[in-house]
């Protein structure tokens, strides 16, 4: 087996990864590995064709392709060593990297810091409970996407959307633009995913209507999915059914979350978060295993790429610290609690020499104005007000220096500014 | 004659009604100005970004991405995508590179928004 050494391995060519390998190399990190199981640099972007993207770092609404490739041309021009089409099978606790592709077989890599970028996958129809048949047409969003916009490929004609999150709205313009008749998206929330930029130019704009408080029950047909059944919920979120109906479609479309896919963080021994389903970070978004670290959708699940790319940014900063001895190991961690209206904050652990440390977190229900808190042991040490704050909309600040008593963090309605 | 919008300029996410009478158009529903010059550009010329994909020849992949250089009206955006559809284009192609010029005469360019290269045999 093939046996090599290097200064940093980044695992995953999405925008964490990409973001997290240039900046390793910036900061002088002489060997630089990027690894990527797909025959492109890019992850999901390559299928988002739609403006949107890089309003923070770019200042321009960019299509997920044209984000991407602005860091694939500087990856390029770069001496990292890319590595497509190959597939990271395992990573140990003392970072060794197990990978394979059909041109070198299976190989190992000895890494001074590891950085997990693996991105999340999206949930599936078993996931959220859909009974009935299993017949072709039942698909997820990002598979659909692919299939239009990468593929060139149409999966139905008539078409049920699950989920009101921003991939489920993105899709319904989408498919609606390329011919195929959305005939609803159904929520079993009683408010909408998504944020109303989308539902205003996805929904409203080609008039295709969003069912709150509905769920899809029951999958027909056999070879092909024929209809589905949905049925409105009650308080309970169980279906009422007297208001089951039945709807002719061939195609039902998943839009029902995200998870981070932690797979290889699981099997090297990570601890892992169950708010945010990826690994407990520390300020330099190191994970419980020292010198592996995490960035991106890998981490949680960030909507905004920029915040992605800037996760890739800190890990790699995390990483060369850690490289040349400037992270003390054995100094002990303080938590960060998340508080009132808070559902996460990454990451959940500092260490009280840390300098600056930016957070990223999310609140459990919208309010027009909020002050963020930052607590010390019961005192304050940052106050932050904040306006039309919602759950789709991820929050970061930063702090500057966390000190050594336990933090918590929360968000809090008030009613004037 | 009168419309309902919801603004989009920023997440208070105003139910904007906007009307005319006598060719003078007011908006109400706003929390603020900028809900005025929303109110009214939906009402009289909404514009939309456009986005979507052309055939390629040769690539690695069957489809490039293409984007507008600028908005475009929406409601040109039906024929606009009917001659994006017609256009094949041949690998490679570099991410800004025109696809279509000047598309409908609406003033805007549809340019590649990724490079691709040829795919290798
Ligand atoms: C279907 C879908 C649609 C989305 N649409 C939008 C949108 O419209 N707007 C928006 O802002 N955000 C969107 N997102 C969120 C988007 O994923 C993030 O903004 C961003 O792409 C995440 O970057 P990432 O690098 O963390 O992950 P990804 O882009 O997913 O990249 C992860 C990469 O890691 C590779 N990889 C995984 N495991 C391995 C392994 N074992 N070995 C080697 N390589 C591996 C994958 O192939 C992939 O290329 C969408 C996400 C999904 C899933
Ligand atoms: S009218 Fe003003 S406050 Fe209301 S959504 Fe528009 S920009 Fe925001």
């Amino acid at each position: 087996m093939i046996s090599v050494k290097a200064d940093i391995v980044v695992i995953g060519g999405g925008p964490a990864g990409l973001a997290a390998a240039l900046k390793a190399r910036q900061l002088g990190a002489e060997k630089v590995i990027l690894i990527e199981r797909d025959t492109e640099l890019g992850g999901i972007l390559q299928q988002c064709i739609h403006d949107g993207f890089g309003i923070h770092r770019f200042g321009k609404r960019l299509s997920g392709t044209e984000y991407a490739q602005e860091f694939i041309d500087q990856t390029e021009r770069s001496d990292i060593e890319i590595k497509l089409d190959t597939i990271v099978l395992d990573v140990t606790p003392d970072r060794m990297i197990y990978a394979c592709n059909s041109l070198e077989g299976m190989f190992e890599i000895q890494a001074g810091a590891i950085i997990l970028a693996m991105g999340c996958r999206e949930r599936t129809a078993s996931q959220v409970l859909i009974y009935g048949d299993r017949p072709t047409g039942v698909l997820t969003a990002g598979a659909v996407q692919r299939y239009i916009n990468m593929e060139g490929y149409l999966p139905g004609s008539r078409a049920v959307i699950l989920g009101s999150g921003d991939i489920g709205l993105i899709m319904a313009r989408r498919m609606t633009l390329e011919g195929i008749s959305v005939l609803g998206v159904y929520e079993a929330m009683d408010k909408p995913g998504g944020l109303t930029r989308n539902l205003v130019q996805c929904l409203d704009d080609f008039d295709i209507p969003l069912h709150l408080a509905t769920t899809v029950t029951k999958v027909h047909g056999h070879e092909r999915v024929e209809a589905v059944t949905i049925a409105k919920l009650d308080k309970n979120r169980k279906p009422i059914l007297e208001t089951q109906e039945r709807i002719e479609c061939d195609l039902l479309v998943l839009a029902v979350g995200l998870i981070p896919e932690n797979e290889l963080s699981r099997n090297a021994g990570i601890e892992i978060d169950p708010a945010t389903k990826g690994p407990v970070l520390d300020n330099t978004f190191m994970t419980s295993v020292p010198g592996i670290f995490a960035a991106g959708n890998v981490a949680v699940v960030f909507d905004l790429v920029d915040y992605v790319s800037l996760s890739g940014e800190i890990a790699a900063q995390g990483a060369m610290d850690f490289l040349n001895g400037k992270i003390d190991c054995d100094e002990p961690y303080q938590k960060v609690e998340t508080g009132e209206n808070v559902s996460f904050i990454v990451p959940q652990r500092v260490r009280p020499s840390a300098n600056k440390t930016t957070f990223f977190m999310r609140v459990k229900s919208s309010e027009k104005t909020a002050l963020l808190e930052c607590t010390a042991d019961g005192e304050s040490v940052l106050e932050k007000r904040c306006r039309y704050i919602a759950p789709p909309e991820m929050l970061t600040f930063d702090l500057s220096c966390c000190g050594s008593k336990p933090l918590e963090v929360s968000m809090k309605k008030e009613e004037k500014l | 004659m009168s419309k309902e919008f919801v603004c989009i300029v920023c997440p208070n996410s105003c139910r904007l009604t906007v009307s005319e009478k006598d060719d003078e158009i007011t908006v109400t529903g706003n929390d603020c100005k900028r809900g005025i010059d929303h109110g009214i550009s939906e009402y009289k010329n909404p514009l939309r970004m456009i986005t979507s994909t052309v055939a390629i020849l040769g690539g690695t992949l069957p489809r490039l991405p293409v984007i507008g250089t600028g908005e475009i009206p929406k409601t040109r955006m039906n024929d606009c995508l009917d001659e994006i559809y017609g256009v094949s284009v041949s690998a490679p192609i570099k991410r800004g590179e025109i696809i279509i010029q000047n598309i409908k005469d609406t003033g805007v360019d549809i340019v590649a928004s990724r490079s691709m290269n040829k795919k290798e045999r």
